[in-house]
């Protein structure tokens, strides 16, 4: 059942050292607050998983928090390589970091899976690719109905799924809408899940009967964190922040800078500071 | 009398030129996603393109710098969830077009965007295949757009993260595929299609200007050339206009906040 709290009370009690942790969206409402948290409280040991890294893995990897990651795509989308991510796979800084790569569909499909409880996902997939050669969790199965023969790879189960969401409600539901990506999944694939929200309102209602709520009973925790996506974006509020993603090229490419930027911005942070992305861009709104 | 362009404006409005308003296109970031808009806002105004996070017929004013920008979303025809799109749509069948760049290309026109060395220890980490492994192999055609270069066009790659023509010949219908693989690789110095029975990609049409040495020198294998080619068209007006008011609007989105 949700619990209203504090980001940092939802991440002392749900994100533990050691931990399989998904953090989803997909270039819309990433959770960057959460992860800024998580580097806070010192989290470590961790394995990670999300299909796109993104800016917000870079971090934790620069900063040593991960043993390991699953994912499909390590970019700075539209810029080019996340460096911290490179810097560990090639020179092991801060430390080595265990891969394990998959595509796109593979993973979309293995956190379908975990959310239906199932134990693997089958696609049509990776035919003539290299990745399965290199990847041991990449198998196979045979229909047993037309023999065809499909790519399998195993269910996604995250110890804990974090996901940023428009609004929730008193009782802690939420609503997203606009680009979902994985993050319906993430959550009902995981033992546990936190989400973070733009505001917290009386009454959600929904634009549709369709539009994508999780229910209370479906959540660890919700926590308002207004802006808490930024330089991500959150359909309806503000705007992504193309210019910080071309910024972070620079940031994140020396050892030094990265952690000069972590020190400044993330370590004497705290959530709040989320904030004046949400009012500075709110005129900008997509 | 058309005015001057570069290399890259050609390479962008060839390929924006092999697209028709009857596709529905799975469109990669960068280079493909300039083509892909062009043709839009040129001969193929009703052409459906997806974009992998989920938005289904986007018609973006401005280019989007990731493949997920909420300018995508605003303009498209309706967003599904990221397991739907590779589901429903991709693997349904449903796309008769993809449209990828690559870090780098072999002569059988399958592509390298995971490592340049060895998978465990390689000598630069790239960012992986994201969707191009399935977008090779479910779409019914695949289109193929980078500058020709030997770092690019390279005689042997590291790694195959999606699959073209294999090691030519039937290998794709081997391996149980049936739609068609890369059709066409739109390059800034000249257009290849695959040769119909090797499958090694064939210079068909040089861009104005281009001399066979050129093409030569800038391909990392013996490259060969088809029996008859012939001169890309140059931009017309409308094509150039159009380009450059894209990636002017695109440049001021991107830099502003």
């Amino acid at each position: 059942m949700a619990k209203i709290c504090t980001l940092s009370e939802a991440i002392e009690e749900n994100v533990r050292d050691g931990d399989t942790l998904a953090m989803e969206g997909f270039t819309h409402l990433i959770p960057y607050a959460a992860g800024h948290e998580i580097i806070r409280q010192n989290r470590r040991e961790l394995f990670l998983v999300r299909m796109t890294p993104d800016l917000i893995y870079d971090q934790l990897i620069g900063v040593g928090a991960a043993r390991g990651m699953k994912f499909s795509w390590g970019g700075n989308p539209g810029v080019g390589s996340l460096h911290r991510f490179r810097d560990a796979v090639e020179n092991q800084w801060p430390r080595p970091l265990e891969i394990e790569e998959h595509s796109h569909a593979a993973m979309a499909n293995a956190y379908e899976a975990g959310a239906a409880n199932l134990p693997f996902a089958m696609l049509r997939g990776y035919i003539g690719a290299d990745l399965a050669k290199v990847n041991p969790n990449i198998k196979s199965v045979t229909c047993p109905f037309t023999g065809e023969v499909l790519a399998a790879v195993p269910a996604i189960r995250p110890d804990v799924s974090i996901i940023h969401a428009q609004r929730a409600d008193w009782q802690g539901n939420v609503l997203i809408e606009g680009i979902t990506g994985v993050q319906k999944e993430a959550v009902l694939a995981a033992s546990r899940s936190i989400v973070t929200v733009e505001e917290i309102v009386d009454e959600l209602n929904p634009p549709s009967p369709n539009a994508v709520v999780l229910p209370r009973w479906a959540i660890s925790a919700v926590v308002h964190v207004p802006g808490g996506a930024f330089p991500s974006y959150a359909h309806g509020y503000y705007a992504r922040s193309n210019a910080f993603y071309i910024a972070w090229d620079k940031i994140a490419r020396d050892r030094d800078s990265f952690t000069a930027w972590i020190k400044a911005n993330v370590l004497a942070g705290k959530p709040e500071d989320f904030a004046r992305h949400a009012v500075r861009r709110a005129a900008n709104a997509a | 009398m058309t005015q001057d362009f570069t290399p890259t404006e050609m390479m962008t409005i060839a390929a924006a030129r092999a697209l028709t308003n009857d596709d529905v296109c799975f469109v990669g970031i960068g280079a493909p996603s300039a083509a892909c808009n062009v043709a839009r806002l040129t001969h193929a105004p009703d052409i459906t393109l997806i974009y992998e996070s989920g938005t289904i017929g986007t018609k973006p004013d401005v280019l989007p710098l990731s493949i997920g920008d909420g300018e995508l979303c605003d303009t498209a025809l309706f967003t599904v969830s990221v397991p739907e799109m590779f589901r429903y749509w991709l693997q349904g069948g449903r796309i008769t077009t993809g449209f990828l760049g690559g870090a780098q290309i072999d002569r059988f026109a399958n592509l390298n965007t995971t490592v340049v060395g060895p998978y465990d220890k390689p000598k630069v980490r790239l960012p992986g295949g994201g969707g191009a492994p399935e977008i090779a192999s479910n779409c019914g055609q695949i289109f193929i757009t980078m500058a020709l270069t030997n770092r690019g066009f390279v005689d042997h790659l590291d790694f195959i993260t999606s699959m073209g023509h294999g090691e030519g010949g039937d290998h794709r219908a081997r391996l149980g595929m049936k739609t068609k693989g890369p059709t066409r690789v739109i390059t800034d110095l000249c257009i290849f299609e695959p040769d119909p029975v090797t499958r090694e990609l064939t210079v068909v049409s040089l861009h104005k200007g281009v001399t066979r040495e050129q093409i030569k020198e800038n391909c990392g294998w013996p490259v060969r050339f088809a029996t008859e080619t012939v001169e890309t068209p140059v931009p017309t007006e409308t094509e150039l206009s159009v380009l450059r008011d894209i990636n002017a609007r695109t440049k001021r989105a991107h830099e502003a906040a």
